[in-house]
C-alpha cells in the first residue's frame, strides 16, 4: 500500500470515529441544503440548466486549444500578460519572478484552490515574500497551518470557538466567540493589509474567451481589494475554466452559487479584462494571467476522463458525499478533496499512489446527481479502479478474483462451494471477531448473514421442477 | 408472459424468502415463471474492485443463460443495476456487446417490472405494522427506480409507511468497500440506523437484500430490535 494510502486509512478511521466531527459538518451543510433547495427551485428547471451548463462545457473542453487562444489574443490586445505554465513549478516560478521583478514585499491573496494546488504559498515565502490570505476562512486555516478542509468552505470543520482560540493564540486577540467579533478581528488586521500590499493574487472562476475576461466570485469583497488595490494583479487559471462568452455566465454565475453555498447568486461577481487603463483613476499598473496545466491536457486526451474538466470547483458533490462528510477533507490528503478529488487526483498526481481515493466510495451516485455540469463522477471512480488494475494487478487480490471468475463459470462448481461454506459456515464461530477471523472487516461492527438450510435453487428444484 | 428470473447469488444462498416470494407474486398474477439454475453471479464485486476482466468472464455466465429470455426481472437494484446499467460499459468493444446491450434492455428491477411493465399496483397484499423504506443507491440513482415500491407499499393493507430523514442517503454497504474500508461503512451504516430508528417503525423494508444485510447486521450487533424485509416478502406476506 502507498504512503497516501496508509495515511488515508489512518485518518479516515480517527474522523469517522469523530461524532463531534460527523456532528458539525451534518450542523454546516444542514442550512446549505434547505437554502440550496431553495434556489434551485427558483431555476425554471434546474435539470435543464444542468444540461445546457454541461453542453457549454462540453463544447468549450472539445475545443480548449481554440478558446484559449483566442482568450490570450484578446487578453494582450487590452494590455494584459498571459503566461503559460506547463507545471505546478512553472507557474511558482512565474509568479515569484514577477514578483522579484517589480521588488514587492508584501502580497495579498483571495481565495485559490488552484494555487493551492500547485502550493503557491511555500513557495512564495521561500523567496521572501509575506503571503497573507485575505478570504476569512483562508486566513483562519493559514493562521492554523492547515491546508482548506474544502473547496468552498475552507474553515467549515472548526467551531467558532476553535476559531477564537486560533486567534487569541496566534494574535493575541481577546477571548470574543460571536461571529461578529471575530470577523472584526480579522478584518482589523487585513485593511492594513491590503494598504500596505504590493501584489494581489486571485484565482479565476471562469475565463471568457470571447471578450478576454476573468470572472471572480466571491462573498466577502477581500477579492475586490485583492484585485483593485495593490500595483500588480496576478490571476492564477486552470486551463479548463474557460467559458465561450459573456452570455454562458448568466447560467453559470447562478449554478456556481446554488450548487456550491445554497445561494441564488454570490454578494460579488466581478469581470476583470486589464490593468489601469489610461484616463482610469484607480485599479493595478499591471495584469497578469498565469494559464496552467498541471496535468490538465493529459486528462484532455482521454476521451473517457474527459468530462472530468468539466468541474467549476462549486463543492455540491462534496456537501452531498458521505464518505467526505464522515472522513473529513484533511484525510484526503490532497487539495482536491471529495469524489471531484478522487476522481481527478489519480489522473492528476498518479494512479497507483492515489487510486485508493477511487475505491474509498460505495458508489452510491450522489455526487453525479448533484453535479451542476453533469460530471459522472460515480462511473469515473470505477473507470480509475479498472485502470489501476489494469496498470497493476494486485497479488492478492487478483488471484481472489481469478478463483472467483472461475467459480462463477461453473455452476456446479458454484453450488458445492456454496454448500461447503453452508456446512463450514457455524465453524466461523469460533473465531469470529478474533484475529484469525477472515470477514473481520465485516464481523467487528455487523453479524453476518446465516447460509440458509435450503437455497432458493434447492427450493425451486424440489417445488418448481 | 414468461418472466426469467435473475436470483443474486447472496440471495440464493442467505434469503431464499425472497427469491420464493417473488415466484408467488408472479405466478398469483398469471405469469409463468423461469428459473434457469446455471445462473450464478452477475459478476458485480469484481467489477466494481477494477477486475473487469474476471467480470466479463463471469458476465458471460449470465448472458449465456439468459439469452432466450424474454423479460429478466430481479429482486435487486444493485445485482439489477450491474446487467442493465453496466453490462453494457463492460462488454464496450467487445465482440457481446450487442448482446450486452440486449440483456440490458430486456432487465428489470423487480418493484419497476411490476407498477411500469405490468401495470399492477395492488397486489392484494396485508400486513399490519409500521415500515418505513431504503432505497439502495443503485436501484434509486443507476435504475432511477423510488415512485414504483412506495405505490406498491401504499397498497398494502395495514401497513404504515413512514419516510426516514434523510430517505437518500447511501447505507454505507457498497460490496468490496464495506470490508476495504470497513471503519466508513460503519460510520455510514451508524447513521442509517439511527435514521431508520428515529422513525419509530418495526419493520426496514428495501429492494435490496445487501443494503439490508448491512443494515440488519449492524442492528443486530448491536442488540436492537429491526426487522428488515425485501418488498418482495411483504408483499407476499399473505399469499
Amino acid at each position: 500500500m502507498s504512503t497516501t494510502a496508509v495515511n488515508f486509512k489512518e485518518s479516515a478511521t480517527q474522523y469517522c470515529h469523530d461524532l463531534d466531527h460527523r456532528q458539525r459538518i451534518k450542523t454546516a451543510l444542514t442550512g446549505y441544503e434547505v437554502k440550496r433547495d431553495e434556489n434551485k427551485a427558483r431555476f425554471t428547471s434546474w435539470e435543464e440548466a444542468r444540461q445546457i451548463a454541461a453542453e457549454i462545457k462540453y463544447e468549450v473542453i472539445s475545443h480548449l486549444d481554440q478558446y484559449l487562444e483566442l482568450f490570450e489574443k484578446n487578453l494582450k490586445a487590452r494590455g494584459a500578460h498571459v503566461h503559460w505554465a506547463s507545471d505546478a513549478k512553472e507557474a511558482r516560478d512565474i509568479i515569484c519572478r514577477i514578483a522579484q521583478e517589480n521588488q514587492v514585499k508584501h502580497i495579498i491573496k483571495s481565495k485559490s484552490m488552484t494555487s493551492e494546488e500547485i502550493h503557491l504559498n511555500e513557495a512564495l515565502e521561500k523567496n521572501g515574500f509575506d503571503v497573507f490570505e485575505s478570504d476569512l476562512g483562508e486566513f483562519i486555516v493559514q493562521l492554523r497551518n492547515e491546508p482548506p478542509y474544502h473547496l468552498v468552505f475552507p474553515s467549515m470543520h472548526l467551531t467558532r470557538h476553535q476559531i477564537s482560540e486560533t486567534f487569541t493564540a496566534k494574535l493575541g486577540s481577546a477571548r470574543v466567540t460571536e461571529p461578529e467579533q471575530l470577523t472584526m478581528i480579522a478584518r482589523d488586521i487585513m485593511r492594513q493589509k491590503f494598504c500596505l500590499a504590493d501584489m494581489g493574487i486571485s484565482g479565476v472562476n471562469f475565463g471568457v474567451a470571447e471578450t478576454g475576461m476573468i470572472s471572480v466570485t466571491e462573498n466577502e469583497g477581500n477579492a475586490r481589494l485583492t484585485t483593485a488595490l495593490p500595483r500588480i494583479h496576478v490571476a492564477l487559471m486552470g486551463i479548463e475554466k474557460m467559458v465561450r462568452r459573456m452570455e454562458d455566465l448568466a447560467i453559470f454565475l447562478p449554478m456556481l452559487a446554488t450548487a456550491g453555498a445554497g445561494q441564488a447568486l454570490t454578494c460579488y461577481n466581478t469581470l476583470f479584462g486589464a490593468a489601469k487603463l489610461p484616463g482610469e483613476p484607480d485599479g493595478p499598473e499591471q495584469f497578469h494571467v498565469v494559464l496552467l496545466d498541471n496535468g490538465r491536457t493529459a486528462v484532455l486526451a482521454d476521451a473517457e476522463q474527459r468530462d472530468s474538466l468539466h468541474c467549476i470547483r462549486c463543492g455540491a458533490c462534496l456537501n452531498v458525499c458521505p464518505i467526505f462528510r464522515n472522513v473529513g477533507g484533511h484525510s484526503y490528503g490532497t487539495v482536491y478533496g471529495g469524489p471531484i478529488g478522487s476522481v481527478i487526483t489519480p489522473n492528476l498526481r498518479g494512479l497507483q499512489d492515489w487510486k485508493h481515493l477511487s475505491f474509498a466510495s460505495s458508489l452510491c451516485g450522489a455526487c453525479s446527481q448533484a453535479c451542476p455540469v453533469k460530471i459522472d463522477l460515480a462511473h469515473h471512480l470505477l473507470q480509475n479502479r479498472r485502470n489501476s488494475v489494469k496498470e497493476k494487478p494486485p497479488a492478492f487480490e487478483g488471484l481472489l478474483w481469478h478463483g472467483f471468475s472461475f467459480v462463477m463459470q461453473k455452476p456446479a462448481l458454484y453450488r458445492l462451494g456454496a454448500k461447503v461454506g453452508g456446512l463450514l459456515q457455524p465453524l466461523h464461530e469460533f473465531v469470529k471477531g478474533s484475529a484469525l477471523d477472515p470477514a473481520k472487516g465485516w464481523t467487528e461492527t455487523r453479524e453476518t448473514p446465516q447460509i440458509a438450510k435450503q437455497t432458493f435453487t434447492q427450493w425451486w428444484k424440489e417445488n418448481r421442477q | 408472459m414468461k418472466v426469467t428470473l435473475f436470483i443474486p447469488c447472496f440471495i440464493d444462498q442467505c434469503f431464499p424468502d425472497v427469491g420464493i416470494s417473488v415466484v408467488k407474486i408472479l405466478e398469483k398474477l398469471g405469469h409463468a415463471v423461469d428459473y434457469p439454475t446455471e445462473q450464478t453471479c452477475c459478476g458485480q464485486p469484481a467489477f466494481n474492485s477494477g477486475a473487469w476482466d474476471q467480470a466479463r468472464a463471469t458476465a458471460r455466465q449470465a448472458l449465456k443463460v439468459f439469452r432466450d429470455a424474454e423479460v429478466v426481472v430481479s429482486p435487486s437494484g444493485s445485482c439489477g443495476a450491474m446487467m442493465k446499467v453496466f453490462y453494457p460499459d463492460l462488454f464496450k468493444d467487445t465482440p457481446e456487446h450487442k448482446e450486452a446491450c440486449v440483456l440490458a434492455n430486456k432487465t428489470w428491477e423487480f418493484s419497476s417490472f411490476l407498477v411500469n411493465k405490468l401495470g399492477v399496483t395492488d397486489l392484494g397484499a396485508s400486513f399490519p405494522g409500521k415500515a418505513t423504506f431504503h432505497d439502495g443507491c443503485h436501484g434509486l440513482r443507476e435504475m432511477k427506480v423510488q415512485r414504483e415500491p412506495r405505490e406498491l407499499l401504499k397498497h398494502v393493507r395495514g401497513l404504515e409507511l413512514v419516510e426516514m430523514k434523510p430517505n437518500d442517503t447511501c447505507c454505507g454497504f457498497g460490496g468490496t468497500f464495506a470490508v476495504k474500508f470497513p471503519m466508513i461503512s460503519t460510520a455510514m451504516g451508524e447513521q442509517k440506523c439511527a435514521a431508520v430508528a428515529e422513525t419509530g417503525a418495526d419493520y426496514l423494508i428495501s429492494l435490496d437484500s445487501s443494503c439490508l444485510m448491512h443494515i440488519q447486521g449492524m442492528f443486530d450487533k448491536q442488540g436492537k430490535q429491526m426487522k428488515s424485509l425485501h418488498l418482495a416478502e411483504v408483499l407476499a406476506h399473505n399469499l
